[in-house]
């Protein structure tokens, strides 16, 4: 088994697993957590009970329901919506996850409707075998669109999706796992899936039809059969560099520096132990010392707008997310291209700007007003109550010195009546805004 | 990273984006509309930002911007470096539209319904075989007056069809599909310096690739005069106060991710910094650009106005507006890209030329790939080589490599590529940027550099 962490586990450690496994704690929940030692923590979010929503019901910019698969962009807030209500964090992060992984953009698929069908694919099989995962995928209409596979029929293999589901879903490129050979072999055996046209709704009817699958014998690593669409994704998930892929991709999403070779290998026996189970290898992920010692994570803006939201309790009563998530360079339902989101390029000044936005937008309806508010004139107090605003993060000490010293500089400028009684209301929102947007809150 | 791209997705999410940036405009107010002001300050944004500043003149007066931070105040006060402006067709623009050989019997029999007719036109005067595509009208103006050079068919060696791939051969100026930092990323790398942000920028709402430095920082902002943070309730000293507190904030840190967020946030607040002067000014823009339903026009006065103020920008790079990926219903759209991009490139030299500025700045217009020469009745797939400009005062005004005609195509029915744009490259880091193209173009050595200066 992979090792485990035998450090301190309390509230520091206690909202990190709530950010990596979720969308970070709601006021209280890192205190109320850390209450069950690590293990407990850990199996509270691999083994959540049934699924509730809690919170306040999201609502469009006019006060209406959500309409997920009619209203551009309500997609993207039904979604968010989850990440925020939800009682499974783990569950929808995975979601998240699958996602990324088997990045599918409603670019090249249309309907909403079946967007949201892939997103129900990903929150069932969240934590489930990512053999079965792989296999419904192979065949969910979305994904069909997005990589060719209703274009892939005998008489014009199409190698988009084979090519793929071994480059980026399970193998590997440059391992040395497969050649263009196995690519044009795995295009033959996937073919046979078809669909329809409807001129109201779009693409319909999938289906296999059989005579357009090519049944011939295909030699695949090296193996030689009449091979069809399963045994295109069972040769794939048995192939020897699959388990390596598998469990160094996971853990990225998790911790950002590499496994060490000894718990690679240890997740992968792990993985393979459990034919292919997701939840063990998370739980050792979760369980692993490198995600309590090591170092911070840059969210991603989905992570970020989310655990604002939680944090202040707030649902979703705007539609702002959609621009200012996108904005900030990740819109849901869209990534970039079929490698998903580059983790590693979050930040530019642009992607900055569009989170100051989206902690603007998060506080702006409870913003204090000079006029009325009544703040004490002293800067620990301003900050001790910006916390407990934001739901008491852990923060730095270097940015909690710097937010107190703005504090006093801001209040030092009071030189007239006026402006004793009502600057301490507009250093206190500017410290929420601060507080909200500084790398300590765009890392967990 | 993926090849694929079968369904366009990158460029349609440019598009996206630029809807998404749209809407933008109507969501949180940049600056104070409606936001009160505390009793006796008898100040308005505008001047207390100029006045916290030391800006004692707007943007209209050139060159005389006052009190940056260190670092940009010696960039800027330097002597003027030129500018390298990259404007990207997305999609694979048409090379056989852009510049069409209107009486070639092959065209017309490759292209029965979307030839264009020779009369619509001007004549390209360097190859009379050829002519503009009428919305290009303003590219033959310039031309005229020897200020664009014309590239008929750049590309590479085995042109890789797939958008994602070839842009992205375009962008790290190399076909490696592993290369993470953009061409004009290194050149910064090479010659840049780490305090000044805005030596690249990416006028969009966030990095474009080509732009991808390694070691120096670079910025990408939508317009300047949108570069601003705004937080509710805070406003006067206090939210002076609040902008001074991002430096700080942005202070190196010991955990690698929490110190590349703190960089993210001074490298943002310098380049606030930087454009404060544009916050809720106008750009005193002194000739007309097209008013249309597109940012780019918009995003080039930014540009000159930017340069006009002495900003220390190096390279730039922006997306052009239209769709240039047409599979099918491919006349009208290429003609509405066409026709905004190349009047406001025209606009953009000619803003330059007023402001004395024309002989600093060359753009260079480049698509990932032209399309297939053979239509497919009402549209065209993708191609190989396609057409690339360079326009600006300096920039030669001869043709770069020649028109290969249309009964010479490769094997997969497209134009064949008489000039590299990685020579294209290493010309405009040696003639134009004053750099070693062996510095930053892998292999430079092995390219033959056009003439592309005077």
């Amino acid at each position: 088994m992979p090792p485990v962490y035998r450090g301190p586990f309390g509230k520091p450690q206690a909202e990190r697993l709530l950010w990596r496994a979720g969308f970070g704690p709601r006021p209280g929940e890192a205190e109320r957590l850390a209450k069950h030692g690590l293990h407990g923590a850990v199996h509270s979010l691999t083994h959540p009970g049934r699924e509730r929503l809690r919170g306040p019901k999201p609502h469009d910019d006019n006060g209406h329901p959500l309409a997920p698969n009619d209203a551009w962009g309500h997609d993207q807030l039904w979604w968010l919506d989850r990440m925020v209500r939800t009682t499974q964090p783990l569950a929808e992060r995975m979601t998240l996850v699958w996602h990324d992984w088997f990045a599918t953009s409603q670019d090249g698929v249309g309907p909403a409707r079946l967007m949201l069908r892939q997103n129900r694919l990903f929150r069932r099989h969240a934590l489930g075998s990512f053999s079965t995962l792989l296999t419904e995928v192979t065949h969910d209409p979305a994904m069909l669109l997005w990589l060719s596979g209703v274009d892939n029929e005998k008489d014009a293999p199409n190698e988009n999706y084979g090519r793929e589901m071994m480059e980026l879903f399970t193998i590997g490129a440059d391992r040395g796992g497969y050649t263009e050979h196995d690519v044009r072999e795995q295009a033959r055996a996937l073919t046979g899936w078809r669909s329809d046209w409807d001129d109201n709704l779009g693409p319909v009817n999938f289906r296999y039809d059989k005579r357009r699958h090519d049944p011939g014998v295909k030699k695949i690593f090296g193996k030689k059969g009449h091979f069809d669409w399963r045994d295109s994704c069972r040769l794939c998930v048995h192939h020897r560099l699959h388990p390596s892929f598998f469990v160094t991709k996971l853990w990225s999403y998790f911790i950002p520096t590499a496994p060490p070779a000894a718990t690679r290998r240890e997740l992968e026996q792990l993985y393979v132990h459990h034919g292919f189970a997701v939840r063990p290898v998370v739980e050792a992920i979760l369980l692993h010392p490198a995600l309590y010692r090591g170092p911070r994570m840059v969210k991603s803006p989905a992570l970020y707008t989310a655990g604002l939201l939680r944090a202040l309790r707030r649902g979703i009563d705007t539609e702002a997310w959609t621009w200012l998530m996108s904005l900030a360079g990740q819109q849901l339902f869209y990534p970039p291209n079929v490698a998903g989101w580059d983790d590693t390029r979050w930040l530019d000044t642009a992607t900055y700007r569009a989170r100051w936005m989206i902690a603007s937008q998060a506080i702006e309806k409870r913003q204090l007003k000079p006029d009325k508010a009544k703040l004490p004139d002293n800067a620990s107090k301003l900050l001790a109550r910006a916390e407990g605003f934001l739901g008491q993060p852990v923060l730095t000490g270097q940015t909690h010195a710097e937010l107190k010293h703005f504090a006093k500089r801001a209040l030092g400028d009071a030189n007239a009546k006026w402006k004793k009684e009502q600057y301490p209301a507009l250093i206190e929102n500017a410290l929420r805004q601060l507080m909200a947007s500084s790398p300590d809150l765009q890392t967990c | 990273m993926a090849r694929s791209c079968h369904h366009c997705d990158e460029f349609s999410r440019a598009s996206l984006m630029r809807r998404s940036a749209a809407e933008a405009g109507r969501g949180l107010p940049a600056i104070e509309p409606g936001m009160p002001l505390p009793a006796g300050t008898g100040l308005d944004r505008r001047s207390f930002v100029t006045r916290t500043f030391g800006l004692a003149l707007s943007v209209y007066g050139l060159g005389k911007l006052g009190l940056f931070e260190e670092g940009i105040a010696r960039a800027a006060s330097g002597p003027a470096q030129p500018v390298l402006v990259s404007v990207f067709l997305p999609g694979g623009a048409d090379a056989l539209s852009v510049l069409y050989p209107a009486l070639d019997p092959t065209y017309l029999k490759l292209r029965p319904t979307l030839a264009l007719d020779p009369a619509a036109g001007p004549v390209f005067t360097e190859d009379t075989r050829l002519h503009w595509h009428p919305s290009l009208q303003p590219f033959a103006t310039l031309h005229g007056e020897g200020k664009v050079s014309v590239l008929p068919a750049v590309g590479y060696t085995h042109p890789d069809q797939s958008h994602f791939t070839s842009r992205h051969f375009w962008e790290v100026g190399a076909t490696n599909a592993r290369l993470t930092s953009g061409w004009m990323g290194r050149y910064l790398d090479h010659a840049g310096t780490m305090d000044n942000p805005l030596q690249g920028l990416s006028l969009d709402y966030q990095l474009q690739p080509s732009l991808a430095s390694t070691k120096v920082p670079v910025a990408s902002v939508a317009s300047p005069e949108e570069y601003s943070f705004y937080a509710p309730g805070v406003w006067g000293d206090v939210e002076q106060r609040m902008l001074d507190a991002l430096r700080p904030l942005g202070a190196r840190r010991k955990d690698p991710f929490l110190n590349q967020a703190a960089k993210a946030t001074a490298q943002s607040d310098r380049l606030r910094r930087q454009l404060a002067p544009f916050a809720g000014n106008g750009y005193g823009t002194p000739v007309p650009y097209p008013d249309v339903d597109d940012s780019f026009p918009h995003q080039l006065a930014g540009l000159a106005a930017m340069l006009a103020a002495n900003l220390p920008l190096r390279c730039v790079a922006i997306t052009a507006p239209g769709e240039y990926d047409t599979h099918s219903d491919q006349p009208q759209p290429l003609a509405d890209g066409l026709d905004v991009t190349a009047r406001s490139l025209l606009a953009f030299q000619r803003d330059l030329e007023a402001r004395g500025l024309a002989n600093r700045v060359l753009t260079l217009v480049w698509s990932e790939f032209g399309r297939r020469a053979e239509e497919n009745d009402s549209g065209t797939d993708h191609g190989a080589a396609g057409t690339g400009f360079l326009i600006g005062t300096r920039a030669r005004g001869k043709m770069v490599g020649e028109f290969p005609g249309v009964d010479n195509l490769d094997d997969d029915g497209n134009l064949r590529a008489t000039a590299d744009f990685r020579g294209v490259y290493c010309s405009l880091i040696e003639q134009w940027l004053g750099a070693d193209a062996k510095a930053v173009i892998p292999g430079a050595g092995s390219f033959s550099r056009p003439a592309l200066v005077k």
